[in-house]
């Protein structure tokens, strides 16, 4: 269960109870579990003294921090033209194949969420993914499966 | 300087880590005068390494000069061109001398605080980063400088490169750019003067305190002092980051890091121009060629110039904040125009109307960003006209 408090606590103690804390706030959920539902938000609202609107506000503006939700772990292929010529599409053709699902969306399991990304700064060493904050670059479709796999495992076991 | 048809030549200075203890130079630094380290800074003709390219010293000088009692110091590591990952690579081996600079130019403007903005996409940096700021934080303490450095993350918004939308996102509100002026150096973050410069740019600051301004300014050319570190991508055998002195041809480039077959290149990412192989001769690398924050990257004769403008188009319709109009309608319609174009759902002609609006956008958009969509647009659209209608 996602200590929403507790965040909010540990973050403030560090750098205080004005907006500035909101970044971190926020982030440090997601980095919890991916998403924010709205009683996170408004829960952050509250002890920032800010309106539940304006933190939704800032939220929605960032790729990173969803407001809809993600799966436990969210996987972001790069896009951008560097990786589109080395490869991006097959390596999305293998996930979307592996986990049977497409871009956008999230496995019934609730593992595994599919994005694309615009460039990750990998450009020299592409196709690259994202799974939460670890960077896998110079992907094969063979070894996108792989990495997948790993994580199951990981879960399972 | 002459240009000659040689080879780029090669420059170690950003990664070198022999002869220089980066705590040290901090050391050393802070015994001069703020002035004197600005006037070092001037006569190298450091230029800001993030693309822009303003003269550094400047930016650190117009800091100083605010009379304020709080002021700011800022390392913009959103690095989120396409095309560029030097940033990365400079933090991952050597973030002591990102720290170096930024605590240098912490001292000569007279901030107490100073803030890594760091992207999102590189998180991963952040543990390590943390512990060697850490130990770096302490040495700073130890020698007696006012001076702390704190990281921030990003959360995946390109925008946020921009330094007024940096702030904003640091704020806590969403990264839209801000109007101009004031400036930074006079209103940043929470409004206080704020000099924030780019990874790189902090680097050879604190080369150029260590080795006198003279090593740097003795390379390069009269307008592009010193050596770039450039992240070369696309068709190329040699992918990677490369550190190299600026006055070079696109020409001479391209038989350095060409795969033979080279018919365009993009100088400076989604936002720069695409020089095509007719113009590679004339065009230089550079403050009076063409500029570039350090992304190269390299098209054969395989690669369609639709799809790589199509790629940009949808890199900058996603990546507008939103806020005025011209960017974020522009984005949209110049992407819908090409595909219509493409589709023969409106005639060649048509492009030249895109143009305009290209043109329009350039002149009203709010930022960098939608000023600068006009870049790749125009420069690919005049140069592989045909490949766009057919």
């Amino acid at each position: 269960m996602l200590d929403v408090q507790k965040i909010i606590e540990d973050v403030t103690q560090v750098y205080g109870k004005s907006r500035t804390a909101l970044m971190p706030i926020l982030q440090a959920v997601v980095k919890e579990r991916n998403y924010l539902e709205d009683k996170e938000m408004i829960a952050v609202a509250k002890a920032l003294d800010l309106s539940p609107a304006e933190v939704f506000g800032t939220a929605s503006f960032y790729t990173f921090l969803d407001t809809v939700p993600r799966g436990k772990y969210c996987i972001r292929v790069c896009k951008t033209i560097s990786c589109h010529m080395a490869g991006k599409d097959e390596i999305i053709k293998a996930l979307e194949d592996t986990l049977r699902i497409k871009v956008g969306e999230t496995t019934v399991d609730k593992q595994f969420t599919l994005m694309t990304a615009n460039c990750l700064g990998w450009c020299h060493k592409g196709p690259v993914m994202l799974i939460n904050d670890e960077v896998y670059p110079e992907l094969t479709p063979q070894r996108a499966i792989e990495i997948v796999n790993g994580y199951r495992r990981e879960n399972a076991g | 300087m002459e240009i000659e048809n040689t080879r780029p030549k090669r420059v170690d200075f950003i990664f070198n880590k022999e002869g220089i203890d980066p705590l040290k130079v901090v050391e050393k630094t802070i015994q001069r005068n703020p002035d004197d380290i600005i006037l070092d800074m001037i006569d190298s003709g450091l230029k800001g390494r993030g693309g822009a390219g303003f003269p550094t010293g400047l930016k650190w000088k117009f800091t100083k000069n605010e009379d304020s009692p709080v002021k700011y110091v800022i390392c913009n590591a959103d690095e989120g061109e396409p095309g560029t990952f030097k940033d990365r690579e400079i933090l991952d081996q050597v973030p002591e001398k990102v720290f170096s600079g930024l605590s240098i130019c912490g001292y000569t403007v007279g901030a107490r605080e100073g803030f890594i903005y760091l992207r999102g996409e590189y998180n991963f940096l952040l543990k390590s980063l943390n512990e060697k700021l850490k130990r770096f934080n302490d040495g700073l303490k130890k020698m007696g400088l006012d001076f702390t450095i704190q990281m921030r993350s990003g959360s995946g918004a390109y925008i946020c490169g921009e330094e007024s939308a940096l702030f904003e996102s640091m704020e806590g509100y969403r990264g839209e750019p801000r109007n101009k002026p004031p400036y930074p150096t006079v209103a940043g973050y929470l409004g206080k003067p704020t000099a924030i410069n780019n990874v790189e740019t902090l680097v050879y600051a604190c080369m150029i305190c260590q080795f006198g301004p003279e090593k740097f300014r003795e390379i390069g050319t009269r307008d592009s002092r010193g050596s770039k570190v450039f992240s070369v991508s696309g068709d190329t055998p040699k992918a990677g980051i490369h550190e190299l002195e600026l006055g070079m041809t696109v020409q001479q480039f391209v038989e350095e890091f060409g795969d033979g077959d080279t018919k365009a290149v993009q100088v400076g990412g989604a936002s720069g121009g695409c020089v095509p192989r007719k113009n590679f001769k004339d065009t230089i690398i550079g403050y009076e060629g063409i500029p570039t924050g350090g992304s190269m990257m390299l098209f054969n004769s395989s690669r369609s110039m639709y799809n790589v403008l199509h790629d940009y188009l949808e890199f900058f319709t996603e990546e507008s904040c939103g806020q005025c109009t011209p960017c974020r309608v522009g984005c949209q319609q110049l992407l819908k125009g090409i595909e219509a174009v493409k589709r023969g759902e409106r005639p060649p002609a048509y492009l030249e109307d895109l143009k305009k609006l290209a043109a329009t956008m350039k002149l009203s958009a709010k930022c960098g960003l939608g000023q600068s969509v006009a870049n790749p647009f125009v420069s690919i659209v005049n140069n592989f006209r045909e490949e766009i209608i057919y």
